[in-house]
């Protein structure tokens, strides 16, 4: 065989690099190629329903035409009241993990419960609200039964977000400043938390997303079928924009004439998606590159 | 002076934290407890419906009936007592609206008022009757004999088949069908999502430039920041549809249906997780590989696969905790009949689904209520299972290193 020339095994090896590589390729683009269906799909068919009147008014004839406003609003108090809840005690624990904990059995023991807790289904949370927060402690079906069952879902990812953001902090910057005589609180809130802070704030938002989004653990807690006005306190039900999406797509008095509504509902579930990563991405990318001026 | 205040002030704010720190394994803990607090109630229940009984003639010899017999009897799928060990006679069932039959409107007196003397006649009569009435027409000197159905027991509510949780008068609480729908949905969804996931991660880990992963990343992030519900919206207008199209089905809700929108909405965590799996292979020995002349392809199923596969395996087996867990978009796509499931193209309901779609119509306390938290505490400890799973596997292959 000349030198140089390729063996026929070398131009198989070849052929069946060019074959797999081309599957992959087409297999990860297939990926991107479902989300546009169903992004593209939703927006579409959202889009024509969408008008101001729709956003600002209450729903009317059974929930097939009017506005889902108490839905937004509903919506809107459970994010703000499940963020109260976990975002402080989230970037706390996160805090204890990474700063505070000695290696010993508690912290593994906190960090196994904080996985579980994190695979828990959300129904579960449901079930787990209802009993405690709805039941028990008598706060009936409302907001703050509502926003505490997803404040408990979202804690994970707050404290996961929190964690990473702390472990990406340089060690350098914690012994220099407890050499300089900062103790070790200060030297969490002045020199590691500002300088993790961009990272939790990502974790807050993308939290944001998932609570918004989140039915089962509202459905026993909080969630009204159709309730067309406004809160007035914590202890008020509400409508929110997933349980309405739910509720007119399978079980609402005419399921044919609220279709348009339930297109609705969902473009505005996907836009509130969509604005939460392109905020987390563009923070991210922003903070990013300050870092790296610095 | 300042100085003991600065370390009181410390000792807080670490109190505090600590705190902060124990409360999602509090909030686990609590989980537990009120699960399977209410979840084990049912195993202290008669499956008779509350404020009901059952009764027989005195000469009667059957005095024990289970809750499928007494199903069976009253679907009239058993019609002789010798079935259920008794006499060779037909069953004769009498069910409190009966009564008119039996008796006019004056002979049961005023407001009922002899309805107990007239439900003793009746049973006394008849040899071979299974009366089912409320509890509060039972007369002291009831001459029948009461028929005490058995406490539901564990084997009968994780094998029993039938899953009907109001039906009078004994209710059915087999929750197989309902473990076996779950996973047979789950285990339909890995099979679309991994294949796909493992390209996509093999794609984006060994074979994507930078520009296309930078572009790849952000969108596997979006389908999983889309809410479940969405999901469920997408497959119910879309999916479902064609699938009853494409196949010539009478209805398109379907395990398949479920499985296609679960298996998508495993797809970032099945992505990320075998990625970053991937990109843990040590530099050196991918370069080994290639110094001996194998090529790309070949350094990626040879040497980054075989690394990696138990970070495939942990992608897989969260991919299946999350398809288990999943409630919403399987609640509005799979149908929900609870029947074993046999093939893909057939209703089934999972157990997420039936809690989410009974909870609201079962009272509080009542056996179906407790039931309905007992598939929560299977639901809990199978997703438990699949965690301690995969922290199981990831410490081993720390070990290994």
């Amino acid at each position: 065989m000349a030198f140089g020339t390729p063996s026929p095994s070398h131009k198989s090896k070849k052929l069946s690099q060019s074959i797999a590589f081309f599957v992959f390729r087409l297999l990860s683009f297939s990926v991107v190629a479902i989300l546009l269906v169903i992004l593209g799909f939703i927006l579409v068919q959202g889009i024509s329903v969408i008008s101001w009147e729709f956003l600002t008014q209450m729903p009317r004839e059974g929930m097939t035409e009017g506005g889902i406003l108490p839905a937004i609003v509903g919506t809107l108090w459970l994010v703000v009241g499940s963020m109260l809840f976990a975002f402080p005690i989230g970037v706390l624990s996160g805090i204890y993990i990474n700063e505070y904990a000695k290696d010993s059995w508690l912290k593994r023991f906190v960090k196994l419960m904080t996985n579980n807790l994190a695979g828990v289904p959300s129904i579960v949370f449901g079930l787990f609200g209802m009993t405690l927060f709805v039941n028990q402690l008598g706060f009936g079906d409302s907001i703050l039964a509502g926003s505490l069952t997803l404040g408990l879902l979202a804690l994970p990812v707050v404290i996961r977000t929190t964690e990473e953001a702390l472990k990406s902090i340089d060690n350098s910057f914690r012994v220099g400043s407890l050499a300089l005589g900062a103790t070790k609180w200060q030297t969490t809130s002045r020199v590691v938390l500002p300088m993790a802070f961009p990272n939790i704030i990502t974790g807050l938002i993308l939290s944001i997303g998932r609570v918004s989004g989140e039915t089962a653990p509202i459905l026993f807690t909080v969630a009204a079928y159709f309730l067309p006005k406004l809160p007035n306190s914590i202890f008020d039900q509400v409508m929110a924009l997933p349980y309405h999406l739910y509720v007119i797509s399978t079980s609402g008095t005419n399921i044919e004439a609220s279709r348009a509504m339930a297109y609705g509902t969902a473009f505005v579930l996907i836009v509130i998606v969509l604005l939460v990563n392109l905020l987390a991405n563009w923070l991210r990318r922003y903070y990013g590159k300050k870092v790296k001026m610095n | 002076m300042k100085r003991n205040f600065h370390k009181l002030g410390e000792k807080l704010i670490e109190g505090v934290i600590t705190a902060s720190g124990l409360v999602t394994s509090i909030t686990v803990l609590l989980i537990v407890f009120y699960l399977f607090k209410e979840g084990l109630g049912i195993f202290s229940q008669t499956p008779v419906a509350e404020g009901s009984l059952l009764a027989v003639n005195r000469q009667n010899q059957v005095s024990e009936l289970s809750a499928a017999q007494v199903k069976d009897i009253f679907d009239q799928e058993i019609t002789n007592w010798q079935e259920v060990g008794g006499a060779n006679a037909p069953i004769k069932l009498f069910e409190i609206d009966d009564i008119t039959a039996y008796y006019t409107e004056e002979q049961l007196g005023p407001d009922f008022a002899f309805l107990p003397q007239r439900i003793n006649e009746v049973v006394a009569k008849d040899p071979h009757i299974l009366a089912y009435f409320p509890d509060e027409y039972l007369a002291h000197n009831f001459p029948g004999k009461r028929i005490e159905l058995a406490n539901i027991s564990l084997g009968d509510f994780l094998a029993g088949r039938q899953w009907y949780p109001t039906i009078q008068p004994a209710v059915q609480l087999g929750v197989l069908p309902l473990i076996l729908g779950t996973l047979w949905v789950s285990l339909g969804a890995i099979l679309i999502a991994l294949p796909l996931g493992l390209a996509t991660a093999i794609y984006l880990a060994e074979i994507a430039d930078p520009k296309v992963r930078n572009f790849l990343k952000p969108v596997i992030e979006l389908l999983a920041g889309i809410p479940s519900v969405v999901y469920g919206f997408f497959g119910l207008v879309v999916i479902v549809p064609l699938i009853q199209d494409v196949f010539g089905l009478p209805v398109g809700e379907t395990a398949l249906a479920g499985s296609i929108v679960l298996g998508i909405m495993a797809l970032p965590t099945i992505i990320s997780v075998s990625e970053d799996a991937m990109r843990t292979t040590p530099r050196a020995m991918k370069e080994a590989s290639l110094a001996l002349g194998a090529n790309k392809w070949q350094t990626i199923y040879k040497v980054i696969i075989p690394y990696s596969v138990s970070g495939i395996s942990t992608a897989a087996i969260l991919g299946i905790g999350r398809a288990i867990g999943e409630t919403m978009a399987v609640l509005m796509v799979t149908g929900n009949a609870s029947v074993i499931p046999h093939t893909f193209l057939e209703p089934v309901r999972t157990i997420p689904a039936t809690i989410a779609a009974e909870l609201g119509e079962a009272p509080q306390g009542g056996i179906h209520y407790q039931a309905l938290f007992a598939l929560g505490c299977i639901l809990f400890l199978m997703t438990l299972a699949i965690n301690l799973t995969v922290d199981f596997v990831s410490a081993k292959k720390k070990e290994n290193r």
